[in-house]
């Protein structure tokens, strides 16, 4: 009876009201030619509690310990990786080590390559590091072959994965981003009101502090077309040299920016300051829309050997999406043009309500905070 | 960018060879850790020793409740290996259940213990265990049923300290905290881990009585005991937030960083008071929690949900995760931040199923009353 007691302590409130991280790896595998390169990063305390690194014992990991245990710990995690290709192993090479700061804690950071027979059609990956001491370890993964990147998952239950290599052709390639840009631009609330914002007036014009109906069509046409082709090119400018790394922004700096400038193009059409040359807003903020765009490019993961391919897609996609809303908008405004309901309505209080939205977004994102939601 | 989305920083190769890179749970002089490791040479040796595996297996389950590091709770799976998807006796099958909870998996600690207690009906850790995770899941009724057997085999305060538990979150709030306080005062002697985990239970029931002086001596008397496991620590958290003591969170929370739970209380406090580790370890949790959605793992939905709510601002989003939080885990607090997430998010009517369940359990706790009044407004 005792005895049972002193065990019950154990088992009496809920535990995971306080979790950790559990304990995970991660593997970075990325395929070129016959050749895998590796990044693992494994935990100091995983490795600590498998084969020891604390030499003196003091609760601590200094870098000169790691250091003297690097050969064990080569050696060790090798062990249980293999990779193979199509049947027939690949070979490491020597471990170039490294240290690397996780959420979690340090991790020592494992490089090397796997270089096979052949270039891979499949890839065997078996791994088993610490599922013998944990077995709630994982070992989480990301492949990255012929422009595709893949994540898996290892674990005691699915210690091996075979994974098929096939090229994922140019063209496929290319309509995956044109579509992420497509629809990047329709769900890009803030790069439609921007736009609109700045076309509600194109099929306008201001005679003595008024604003009057254009008589042609062709001169809209022309007004819309000079605004948009000067938004483009802006925004294609900054998106490929931020993709390229040429540049850099951050990313709260330049979201509260792109809150801006939907404020100061919709305001303009309340109070206008800029009548005819509109296309210099487009083009001046265009510049910052093309950060907003990039980061997204980069958060759907670029493949290095077709950055080119990925950035020139992903940008046609935008364009083709933003010119669909242009397309659809376009004759709608020119046929409502004389109409009070598109002067004050339309233009006017529409162009107020974008401007207090677009000013909750500023607030939100330069202060972090949470207006709507 | 799945995974790099974790990585705070780019590798690097350390200049200096004195640079501390991490620093171990286990304190140099730990004497508990140093047997522990021991154990586990020895059963190294010797793996097949069932009895030996069982205090390791303990022991570590141990060290993972007063941590709430899930590690230790794959050691100790690790030390019952040769049993574990054998037909287990009764004594790892009640391991088993109670990692199994801890993970999550309530079904199937469930039938484990439906399974050892086939063999061993005597066994008071089964049936604690059993109750502990059907009062979790909000099923009071089945979680008495379980407690009653306790009193022949425990004894009187381990058998109290069950039930009240249940029955005051089914109405019978007042009687229960008399009940469990007065079983306590008579029971000699007690251990420091049953008392412990009394006067955690005293004390969060005196806190949904709204008895914040009561809740308040019984955390200080817990803490007082011995080295606070993360739970109490947690509950005691979350009692200073409430009262608005966010310099004492701060004090209690500092050095546990390491623990989701605790650091989540503790960045909702250094938000409070504005210190400037507020965004670093907003930052870490967010990596934290996405790391584990890559896992595939829902074990912190009601941290994360809570997460989302108050340091992410995204009321929308809590709800879906109170939500889902819901349908597995049916505590005060799985109910607090449903209610919350739904009135933040403007919805109060999403949070039907919690009014619906309150009202039939006649759950008294002044917290979850006011928000429930605010809901059904």
């Amino acid at each position: 009876m005792l005895r049972w007691i002193a065990a019950l302590a154990m088992a009496l409130a809920p535990l995971p009201a306080a979790a950790h991280k559990p304990s995970d790896s991660y593997l970075a595998l990325r395929v070129e030619g016959a050749t895998v390169h590796v990044q693992w990063d494994i935990a100091l305390r995983d490795l600590e509690y498998a084969i020891g690194i604390d030499t003196n014992e003091d609760g601590v990991i200094t870098w000169g310990e790691l250091q003297a245990r690097h050969d064990a710990i080569s050696a060790y995690a090798l062990a249980r990786l293999n990779i193979s290709a199509g049947g027939r192993p690949c070979s490491s090479s020597a471990v170039e080590h490294q240290v690397e700061r996780h959420s979690d804690g340090a991790y020592a950071v494992l490089r090397f390559a796997a270089v096979c027979p052949e270039k891979p059609g499949t890839l065997e990956a078996a791994y088993a590091l610490f599922f013998d001491l944990d077995p709630l370890h994982r070992g989480l993964a990301r492949l990255e072959s012929g422009g595709e990147t893949r994540s898996l998952i290892f674990s005691p239950a699915q210690p091996r994965q075979r994974l098929a290599l096939a090229e994922r052709s140019p063209l496929r390639q290319f309509l995956d981003f044109a579509r992420e840009g497509v629809w990047h631009i329709w769900i890009g609330f803030d790069h439609v009101m921007f736009l609109l914002s700045l076309l509600l007036p194109a099929v306008l014009t201001r005679q003595g502090g008024r604003w009057v109906a254009l008589s042609g069509f062709k001169p809209a046409l022309w007004k819309t077309c000079v605004i948009v082709t000067a938004f483009t090119l802006a925004h294609s400018l900054t998106l490929s040299l931020a993709a390229l790394e040429v540049l850099a922004l951050p990313t709260r700096w330049v979201e509260s920016a792109i809150a801006v400038s939907v404020m100061v193009a919709a305001l303009n059409n309340v109070y206008p300051v800029l009548e005819r040359r509109l296309w210099m807003i487009a083009f001046l903020f265009g510049l910052i829309h093309g950060f907003g765009f990039a980061s997204v490019l980069k958060d759907l993961g670029l493949p290095r050997e077709s950055l080119l391919l990925a950035l020139v897609s992903f940008n046609l996609g935008v364009e083709a999406g933003q010119l669909a809303i242009v397309t659809a908008l376009m004759p709608v405004a020119f046929a409502l043009r004389e109409s009070w309901f598109y002067r004050r309505l339309t233009l006017a209080a529409g162009s107020l309500v974008i401007v207090a939205l677009a000013g909750v977004w500023f607030v939100e994102r330069a202060f972090e905070l949470r207006v709507l939601s | 960018m799945l995974i790099t989305g974790n990585c705070a920083a780019a590798p690097f190769v350390p200049a200096d060879p004195k640079e501390v890179l991490e620093r171990l749970p286990e304190a140099p002089g730990d004497l508990a850790a140093q047997e522990l490791r021991q154990m586990r040479r020895e059963l190294g040796r010797d793996p097949q020793n069932l009895e030996l595996a069982l205090r390791v297996a303990r022991r570590y389950i141990g060290r993972s409740r007063a941590e709430a590091d899930p590690r230790y709770l794959g050691y100790a799976q690790a030390s019952l290996a040769p049993w574990w998807d054998a037909a287990s006796p009764a004594s790892v099958l009640v391991l088993r259940a109670t990692i199994r909870q801890s993970l999550h998996d309530f079904s199937g600690a469930l039938a484990d213990l439906s399974l050892a207690l086939e063999s061993q009906p005597h066994n008071p850790q089964a049936w604690l265990t059993r109750a502990t995770i059907q009062q979790v899941r909000g099923e009071f009724a089945e979680a008495l049923r379980s407690c009653r057997p306790l009193e022949r085999l425990a004894g009187e305060l381990v058998a109290t300290a069950c039930s009240a538990g249940a029955a005051s979150m089914k109405g019978q709030a007042d009687e229960s905290y008399a009940r469990l306080r007065e079983a306590l005062a008579r029971e000699r002697p007690v251990t420091p881990g049953v008392r412990l985990w009394v006067l955690t239970g005293l004390a969060e029931m005196a806190q949904r009585l709204g008895r914040s002086d009561l809740a308040e001596a019984h955390f200080k008397e817990a803490l007082a005991l011995a080295e606070p496991d993360a739970y109490l620590k947690a509950a005691y958290g979350d009692f200073l937030l409430d009262e608005g003591r966010h310099r004492e969170v701060l004090a209690l929370l500092k050095d546990d960083v390491r623990a989701d739970g605790l650091l989540l209380r503790l960045t909702l406090a250094e938000r409070a008071v504005q210190a400037p580790a507020a965004r670093e370890h907003a930052d870490a949790l967010k990596a934290r929690f996405a790391a584990s959605r890559i896992r595939g793992d829902s074990l912190h939905r009601r941290e994360e949900a809570r997460f989302t709510l108050y340091v992410l601002n995204q009321p929308h989003e809590a709800l879906r995760l109170a939500r889902e939080n819901w349908n597995v885990h049916r505590e005060p607090w799985d109910a607090r931040i449903y209610l919350e997430a739904a009135l933040a998010a403007g919805n109060p009517g999403a949070a039907r199923p919690v009014l619906e369940w309150l009202r039939e359990n006649r759950v008294q706790d002044v917290k979850l009353a006011g928000l429930a009044g605010q809901a059904a407004r």
